[in-house]
């Protein structure tokens, strides 16, 4: 089959209110999400033929993607529940790109959302996450989610010299990006000290080098992009997307430095034809603060180790030379569990169409897009561009 | 005997129960294949390497190095909190595989990458003996 490359377009993209959102349930913030999409993308639920969503942790169905057709009384002819935690978002688009190009749908609609916040409690979602360990082989050992993270910062130290001050510099980009962000959960600036002399949690990394816990939901609509002209918006297309997959447990990891978005990013580049010159935004997933590091690493935006000079002086903020997570990221926009690349991908889209106000990065064409998930266990990289190329 | 306290308890399963009736006896046991000598951890059917189902049951030397750690300060469960701070690592095994575990029989201050560690066991329940390391003496 030929590449991906320009095949299909995204043609919808909305965020519901994100954040503390007591007021609506887990399903509500997906069907929310949804409507707000169609509204974007300028169509009926009707026309959606191909329905995608990922699990929630709060309100779980066993088949979820049903579940939200049936209550949103859609009927289409290919329906899909995915989980590969937060990669999970760009997974789905690629498995959308694939149904899209081999005509099994045209219109296909991706709702993710949960609230993590109020359905759950702080305390509660951090307990039902850590489950992500094995259960005789790490759980035993009460790692929490950032103690996970903690031990591919303190590898990353110890190989290239990183430092705290460095990883601190990626949380006060995003913050400073959400300051510009009114739907942003977490608004007034910060800097590499308030993030230094945040509460330690899990030696090396502090409170305000872990992301956020929120509700929240997002939607995008995708579609051929031949047909893309029969959607109100202008098209963003996916000009490349590339998967890489290592391990489920971070104590099998092959590597704590190195991580199998070098492999996503490649995959990607090669299908889009461009390389980490040509982008001109990038949203990574930034969980905790050194996953941006490393993948700015394997993303190939600088030599592997160089990560934590390349995130200092600037380099990752608004008029920098590459800004990162415009919208605030996982860090200060929002991070209600599986949906959170999906806000990269609608903030990505609004960045191409150039409707992002304050925060816009000017004459942004191109833009790379990366979810991990998992302790960096999965990893799918996708380039936009605001022409089909 | 380290009273649990609401910690997870590992329940052995067909595949795990060789390595956890090992820890009972106070040795760590890990899979070595009689095709290709590779070792591994945690168990399977099969070697990882090549494949084959000739993987037998070893008693591994329980010395390795730390290949990295946090210390953890806000526990993952109320389990835990009694623990705080402790030391969650990473352990490359003599043999070749990885493993996590926690550093203990010393302050975490004194913990670093590459130390040299050695197994021992807190027995949680009548079956169940759970491995973690400390330093080498």
């Amino acid at each position: 089959m030929d590449s991906l490359r320009g095949k299909v377009a995204i043609v919808g993209a909305a965020d519901t209110e994100v954040g503390v959102v007591p007021h609506l349930s887990a399903v509500q913030l997906y069907v929310k999400a949804a409507k707000l999409a169609l509204e974007d993308a300028g169509i009926t639920k009707d026309q959606v033929d191909g329905l995608i969503t990922c699990n929630s942790f709060v309100e779980p169905y066993l088949y979820h993607a049903e579940m939200i057709a049936e209550y949103m009384q859609i009927f289409p002819r290919y329906c899909l529940n995915v989980a590969t935690g937060g990669g999970t978002t760009l997974a789905i688009m690629h498995h959308a790109a694939s149904a899209i190009a081999t005509g099994i749908c045209h219109t296909v609609l991706i709702t993710m959302a949960d609230n993590m916040l109020s359905g759950l409690s702080r305390d509660k979602a951090i307990e039902v996450m850590s489950t992500a360990g094995h259960a005789q082989f790490e759980r035993p050992y009460g790692p929490p989610i950032p103690g996970f993270y903690a031990l591919l910062a303190q590898a990353h130290m110890h190989a290239y010299g990183t430092t705290s001050e460095q990883l601190a510099a990626v949380a006060v980009a995003c913050r400073k990006h959400a300051a510009l962000n009114p739907a942003a959960q977490m608004r007034q600036p910060i800097t590499v000290d308030d993030v230094i002399n945040s509460k330690m949690i899990a030696h090396p990394l502090h409170l305000l080098d872990c992301s956020l816990v929120s509700d929240g939901g997002a939607a995008v609509v995708m579609t051929a992009a031949e047909r893309a002209k029969d959607f109100k918006p202008r098209p963003v297309y996916m000009l490349g997307v590339g998967e890489g997959h290592s391990h489920e447990h971070i104590s099998q990891a092959q590597s704590l430095t190195t991580s199998a978005a070098k492999e996503a990013g490649e995959r990607a580049y090669a299908m889009a034809g461009l390389g980490p010159k040509d982008i001109d935004v990038a949203e990574l997933y930034d969980c905790f603060t050194p996953v941006v590091v490393i993948e700015l690493e394997d993303l190939g935006f600088c030599p592997k180790g160089e990560g934590g000079r390349f995130v200092e002086g600037g380099r990752i903020e608004l008029g920098g030379e590459l800004p990162v997570n415009t919208h605030g990221g996982l860090m200060s926009h929002c991070h209600p569990g599986h949906p959170g690349s999906l806000f990269s991908i609608t903030e990505a889209v609004h960045q191409l169409r150039g409707e992002c106000g304050p925060r816009q990065v000017k004459g942004a064409e191109i833009a790379l897009v990366h979810g991990q998930g998992g302790i960096m266990s999965t990893h799918c990289a996708m380039i936009l561009g605001k022409e089909r190329g | 005997m380290a009273a649990p306290g609401g910690k997870p308890v590992p329940t052995p399963t067909r595949e795990t129960q060789p390595y956890w009736s090992g820890c009972k006896k106070h040795e760590l046991h890990i899979q070595r294949c009689a095709a290709c000598d590779h070792f591994q951890f945690y168990p399977r059917l099969y070697c990882t390497s090549c494949m084959s189902d000739r993987v037998e049951w070893v008693k591994a030397t329980g010395r390795g190095t730390v290949l990295s750690f946090t210390v953890v300060y806000r526990p993952v469960t109320q389990a835990f909190a009694a623990d705080v701070p402790y030391v969650v690592a990473l352990i490359t095994l003599a043999e070749g595989p990885q493993m996590m575990s926690n550093i203990v029989g010393c302050v975490p201050e004194k913990v670093h990458i590459g130390m040299p560690v050695e197994v021992t066991f807190e027995d949680w329940t009548e079956d169940i003996s759970v491995p973690k390391f400390k330093p080498v003496t």
